[in-house]
């Protein structure tokens, strides 16, 4: 409606001090990919020790500090990006439950304090209690890397960031990384099968991901004219229509094909390979995602 | 009793007496704005003319940045006004991210977020809003929407067919209203930022994103 009748009106703002510049900035980005990390390898070698006990019997320790580090790398940024970061501890006394934030904070400490257990667990080969802490970690793993869809879905002003859109982009978005970066981390001591398995949840996890973006491209804009003012920003000229592309294909399209051909050569190398672009592309995707509905003027 | 605010731009002649009102009372820092006036110019040389639209918080029944705020920082007052704490707030910038009207913004000198609030202390005190006081023609009428008696209620009531809210698809219900408005003047897609079309270029802002 509002794009038809420009042409008539030749509507041109002459002065508008609208907010300037992103408001979050590329620290919500590395806050989203950390997560992704953080809550996917859990995730994962959940399901690896399920699939393949013998196989991961060792990443048990390597993986509960890889989560951690992951984790506290999450809270710094999320930390960072606060404008005021030594009030954090207000989210604990003042909460409210009706914001994605503040579950999320509640979630994350507690996912926070199961990785510790688990890291101690593991450190202590303690295998048995460490899988049925495991469980519940998993399971926590869930809400907390979905509550940032949560949280895109409360901002009412930024129509691109649907549910269930997001929620399925970040559960991908965490098997995609969890796979990724436990092939990296497994490396020669993973059996053909768990390689195979990852390989597998890899692709799938790419491929569903991509067909989402894709799906979003196309017909995202022909719902609201919100959404296709603001997929013009990765269409055409478009300013980060390169970006857009190159986060595709490096954390999807090539993954996908290395995936295809690692398994039809057998090649751990291209595997490996195709791990190492998921998660650099992630981040690039991401980025984009969250920066171009912040550039369309609210007023 | 729910407060309303209603702006008759067909009054409105851009003069930012408002705007500047709003500074003083509320002491809103250089480069942040509670409240602003929005000039878009429509039409070709010789047909044209400049719109303005008088932009503030629309105080929502339904506030996106009241649900999304993690502490309460912005929270509702008895009289509908959507009222912020600066000492609770966080600075995560969530009620930024979520008002669709680009309402809220990060204070650069306290690095919190604020916003109009209906000169909440004013009324507190029985007066007018500072901007409804400056302003020359009355085109900004204050009052509770919930007293039929009200100028607010009796203004809607006459104008019935012409009075708009902004982004009403939102849901958000804002309890602001405006009369003599239009898609040009409501709706930002309906007119182009084009570069050195604007009456000040080169506008410098403080840092806004404070830490960022």
């Amino acid at each position: 409606m509002a794009h038809e009748i420009l042409a008539a009106t030749n509507a041109v703002v002459t002065l508008d001090v609208a907010i300037p510049g992103i408001v979050w900035p590329w620290l919500v980005t590395v806050n989203m990919w950390a997560k992704s990390i953080g809550t996917g390898v859990i995730l994962i070698l959940f399901v690896l020790l399920r699939m393949h006990p013998e196989s991961v019997k060792n990443l048990r320790l390597p993986t509960a500090i890889v989560a951690f580090i992951f984790i506290n790398i999450f809270l710094l940024f999320t930390l960072a990006d606060l404008h005021q970061p030594f009030r954090m501890w207000h989210i604990f006394v003042y909460p409210s439950f009706s914001s994605a934030i503040a579950w999320g904070s509640f979630m994350a400490s507690a996912f926070l304090g199961l990785l510790v257990l688990l890291v101690f667990l593991a450190y202590k080969k303690k295998n048995e209690t460490f899988d049925k802490v495991l469980l519940w970690t998993a399971i926590l793993a869930i809400p907390v890397t979905l509550y940032t869809a949560a949280l895109m879905a409360q901002c009412t002003a930024r129509e691109l960031w649907q549910m269930p859109a997001e929620s399925a982009q970040m559960i991908l978005a965490a098997l995609l990384a969890g796979s990724a970066f436990m092939i990296l981390l497994g490396g020669n001591k993973l059996s053909a099968e768990a390689k195979n398995t990852l390989g597998v949840v890899l692709g799938l996890s790419a491929l569903m991901a991509f067909i989402i973006y894709m799906s979003e491209y196309i017909f995202g804009s022909m719902k609201a004219e919100e959404i296709a003012a603001v997929i013009d920003y990765i269409k055409g000229d478009g300013p980060y229509t390169v970006m857009f592309w190159l986060g595709q294909w490096i954390a999807y399209i090539l993954p996908m094909l290395f995936v295809l051909l690692s398994r039809a050569g057998k090649s751990d190398s291209i595997l490996k390979m195709a791990a190492i672009l998921a998660l650099v592309g992630l981040a690039i995707v991401k980025h984009v995602w969250l920066i171009i509905p912040q550039l369309l003027p609210m007023s | 009793m729910q407060l309303g605010f209603l702006v008759d731009l067909h009054l409105c002649m851009g003069c930012k007496g408002c705007e500047i009102a709003c500074k003083v009372e509320n002491e809103v820092p250089l480069s942040t704005w509670r409240l602003r006036v929005k000039y878009v110019d429509v039409g070709t040389f010789p047909e044209t003319r400049r719109t303005f639209t008088p932009l503030r918080c629309n105080h929502c029944e339904n506030a996106p940045c009241e649900r999304i705020c993690p502490v309460s920082a912005l929270h509702y007052l008895e009289n509908g006004i959507v009222n912020i704490d600066k000492e609770r707030c966080i600075g995560c910038a969530g009620c930024v991210m979520a008002c669709p009207y680009g309402a809220i913004y990060i204070d650069p000198q306290t690095q919190t977020a604020d916003k109009c609030t209906y000169c909440a202390h004013r009324v507190a005190s029985s007066m007018m809003p500072a901007c409804v006081v400056a302003c020359p023609v009355q085109a900004n009428i204050f009052g509770d929407l919930d007293d039929p008696a009200s100028n607010i209620s009796k203004y809607i009531q006459v104008h019935q067919g012409g009075v708009q809210v902004r982004k009403p698809e939102k849901g958000t219900n804002p309890h602001h209203y405006y009369v003599g408005g239009g898609n040009v003047t409501l709706n930002p897609l309906a007119s182009e930022r084009i570069d050195g079309y604007s009456l000040f270029n080169n506008i410098t802002t403080l840092p806004a994103g404070g830490n960022h």
